[in-house]
């Protein structure tokens, strides 16, 4: 069961609250100094014991768990004077939240699963995170160091897209972990019973198209596709990914390497305006209105379902893990597609994913402790047995070209559990699409940002849903509301609030005008003073 | 040519002022009507001030200042009776009187609390609330609530609300529903604070060990101490059903979470709790003691 609605509930603290807590906090708290910059020391010091603690996220799965308590105890037999504690979270904003209060208390963890999003407001505080550059090209102890103890992945061995997600400011402050991308879990079975071909790379105009077929009921209120009094043919479970890929697919702003934050522009409010309509004819809803999209897809009750690819052992008639009782499952043939594009020749994904952060401490021999257990993190073993638990792909070129790997992906099919069908589609969607996958700029704020590229369309779809009127008096409200809300205003300048900094387009007639004229004037201006020059001498 | 270029010189002024005065011109002008636009918005028709006050109010933008705008917003619609509430559509804007059995959460100005009348119980999620005024939430508080009706994963539930507290008290006895379990007639009691009697514990799982375990942390045992807890019981007819220690409600120092990391498969327990919906029966549960 994953009853929490835990992004609700934990999400929403804002970079700038977030901030501005640290120094609240750091008053309380009487917080000690902050740490001197990390220095690589020449030799890791393994007559002392070392107790390093790693916040891991799950996605409430056992498997993981297992996998990241065998990756413990194997790493610790190779290391005896290093114990690894272990915390476990499901959500990654409850992750965000805590390392915030223990930042300001000086009790982070050494090692943390996080977004590069929340790493940006760690970093807010010097020295906190550990640039981990440095520590790559360590001849001992860097990435397929000499001294380290097992066989790690190369300065080369990363994928360079996943490594380059993790680096901002000038700085590489985490390493990929695991990488997903978004899917579109589809009931093919529905699709084509109502006349439609699932087509291989699937277009907003297809999905809103048969979303809306979808909706005829018969006498009794019931839904002719499913026979149900239930149906949402299409939920989106992370509306802040949807909102953020419709705008790069649609080459819109959405933010900038510098922290301007475009998402307030006339495309995202065409954008809205589809979604009130869809909204409004219960076509679309999404996860935090009505529940999980896998939910609804396994009982018959919708016909597109788009949620992580890492979460794919939960999608289908025969998905290993299920919240709905057996007798509500219903038999259909399920489709996986990346999910849907303005441009069906030039796709465009995200690409997401647990990153791993180190946090700075004043005893950098602990340090390096957490950065040799971190490259654990990254050695095939982990990597290939972590990424078959749910539709993740390996972050190392060395585990995703190893037989083991090519084997599992292989196997797709064979079985409903560690070779479930759907699982193993997802991942290989990544696979095939890596080169068209895209990350948001990561800034102090880039996590807000993105919490309120979510809300515009949650509460669209709610007023929609409420019989409000979407017009444009709502939509200048709506965007005020969320920009306070999210203390947008405070964060990004005023250019960037109101895209100023975007493409201003050609200059305006008047202003060429102007500039020529001065053009011609200075000309003639010059021209006169040299011809006076000359008329002078010539007198003389 | 002194002249002319005179006259050169104040059409290139002119023309420099026409091409600056109308740059600043749409630059006041934009901002003009994004101010009266912004405005505007605000002083909008009845369902954009709806959402104003439901929406935003509820997100927290408006934090600790939530009494003067929560009174006016709770006491707009007419009260609804329980019956009236179950049979106003998803979506529908609700105002009940309601009172307060147990919170379950609080975060950045929003409170989540199972409420009860004589009638029928309301579940508030994320209502807006300062942390102050969560403070007054004792149990048997009396509020009125303003809110939408809303549904997730089955759980009929009051959203976007704000309340005020009004005159009265009452605590809800827990109602004996043992008799429901794995009926449909459950689902009459969601929300409710309900007992189910003389149950007996049956594994949950698995430990590491392959050893039968009477609880998990979260549903397939992937949590550590502090998570939810899940555990089965079976009733008289041999059916089992799955009860949860939700640690928002029932956190890991409450006698609850240590009543039921004791329990021992094979034993006979009653339980209270509050009727929680998440894709069927799904108690929350707040007391565990042995079966009388």
């Amino acid at each position: 069961m994953r009853k929490k609605r835990g992004s609700s509930i934990w999400r929403r603290l804002s970079a700038v609250f977030a901030v501005c807590s640290l120094g609240l906090l750091t008053g309380c708290h009487g917080r000690k100094e902050e740490p001197q910059a990390f220095a690589i020391p020449g030799q890791f010091d393994d007559s002392r014991k070392y107790e390093i603690t790693f916040w891991a996220k799950n996605d409430t799965n056992k498997t993981q768990t297992a996998i990241y308590e065998q990756a413990i105890a194997d790493f610790e037999e190779l290391y005896p004077n290093i114990t690894v504690n272990l915390r476990l979270y499901t959500d990654y904003g409850k992750i965000y939240n805590d390392v915030i209060t223990n930042i300001a208390t000086d009790t982070t963890p050494n090692v943390c699963i996080t977004y590069p999003d929340h790493i940006a407001t760690y970093v807010t505080g010097d020295n906190r995170v550990v640039p981990l550059e440095g520590l790559f090209a360590d001849e001992k102890y860097g990435l397929g160091g000499s001294e380290v103890r097992f066989e790690a992945p190369g300065a080369d061995g990363i994928i360079p897209q996943f490594l380059e997600e993790c680096s901002f400011g000038g700085h590489y402050y985490a390493v990929p972990y695991m990488r997903s991308t978004e899917a579109c879990y589809i009931n093919k079975t529905y699709v084509e019973k109502l006349g439609y071909t699932v087509p291989d790379v699937l277009t907003w105009d297809f999905i809103w198209e048969v979303s809306e077929a979808a909706m005829v009921q018969d006498g009794e209120g019931n839904f002719k596709v499913n026979g149900q009094k239930v149906l949402i043919p299409f939920i989106y479970k992370s509306t802040d990914n949807m909102m953020i890929q419709m705008l790069k697919q649609k080459d819109a702003g959405y933010s900038t390497e510098r922290g301007e934050m475009l998402l307030f522009n006339d495309t995202t409010r065409e954008i809205l305006y589809t979604v009130a309509g869809h909204a409004t004819s219960r076509a679309f809803s999404t996860f935090k209105i009505s529940g999980y999209p896998a939910n609804f897809l396994n009982a018959g009750q919708c016909l597109f379902a788009v949620d992580s690819t890492a979460g794919a052992t939960w999608m289908g008639t025969d998905a290993p893990l299920t919240d709905i009782s057996e007798d509500k499952i219903v038999q259909f043939e399920t489709a996986v597609r990346p999910v849907p594009q303005f441009d069906a020749d030039d796709p465009r994904m995200i690409s997401q994913g647990p990153s791993v952060c180190i946090f700075n401490k004043e005893d950098s021999q602990e340090v390096l402790a957490s950065w040799l257990f971190v490259q654990y993190l990254l050695s095939s073993k982990v990597q290939i047995a972590y990424s078959e638990t749910e539709g993740y792909v390996p972050v190392t070129l060395t585990a995703q070209r190893s037989p083991e790997y090519q084997d599992y992906l292989a196997r797709g099919g064979e079985d409903n559990t560690t070779h479930y069908d759907i699982k193993i589609q997802a991942a290989r969607l990544l696979l095939d699409n890596v080169d068209h996958t895209f990350v948001t700029p990561v800034f102090n704020g880039s996590a807000s940002l993105r919490d309120a590229a979510g809300q515009l369309v949650e509460d669209t779809v709610k007023s929609s849903r409420r019989g409000e009127g979407i017009d444009e008096a709502y939509m200048e409200k709506l965007y005020s509301d969320v920009m306070s809300l999210y203390r947008l205003d405070q964060i990004g300048g005023q250019d960037s609030l109101s895209s100023g900094k975007a493409d201003l387009g050609p200059l305006p007639r008047t202003a060429s005008a102007l500039l020529l004229a001065l053009t011609i004037t200075w000309f003639l201006m010059i021209a006169y003073v040299v011809y006076k020059t000359m008329k002078t001498r010539k007198d003389y | 040519m002194k002249r002319n270029i005179s006259v050169l010189l104040i059409l290139a002024l002119g023309a420099a002022c026409i091409g600056c005065g109308s740059k600043e011109g749409s630059s006041v002008a934009g901002s003009t009507a994004s101010g009266s636009a912004v405005e505007g918005s605000s002083e909008a028709g009845s369902a954009a001030e709806e959402s104003s006050a439901a929406g935003s109010t509820a997100e927290g933008s408006v934090a600790g200042n939530t009494e003067g705008s929560d009174a006016e917003a709770a006491s707009a619609q007419d009260v609804m009776t329980y019956e009236e509430y179950m049979a106003a559509d998803l979506d529908s804007q609700v105002t009940v009187e309601t009172y307060v059995q147990a919170k379950q959460s609080w975060w950045e100005d929003k409170a989540t609390v199972y409420s009860q009348d004589e009638n029928g119980a309301y579940f508030l999620y994320n209502m807006a609330c300062s942390q102050e005024d969560y403070e007054k939430l004792t149990p048997g508080t009396k509020i009125r609530v303003n809110g939408y009706k809303s549904e997730w994963s089955g759980e009929i539930e009051i959203t976007d609300a704000v309340f005020e507290i009004i005159d009265g008290n009452f605590i809800a006895e827990a109602k004996d529903v043992t008799e429901y379990l794995g009926k449909d007639e459950l689902n009459d009691f969601q929300n409710q604070f309900v007992s189910f009697k003389g149950l007996t514990v049956e594994a949950a799982g698995k430990d590491d060990e392959g050893q039968d375990v009477a609880f998990l942390y979260n549903w397939d045992g992937s949590g550590q101490d502090g998570d939810d807890l899940y555990f089965n019981v079976s009733n008289e007819s041999g059916d089992t059903f799955t009860f949860t220690v939700e640690s928002y409600l029932c956190d890991n120092t409450t006698d609850v979470y240590a009543a039921v990391k004791e329990l021992k498969i094979g034993d006979k327990i009653d339980l209270e709790g509050f009727m929680y919906w998440y894709e069927g029966p799904n108690p929350h549960i707040t007391s565990v003691t042995p079966a009388e």
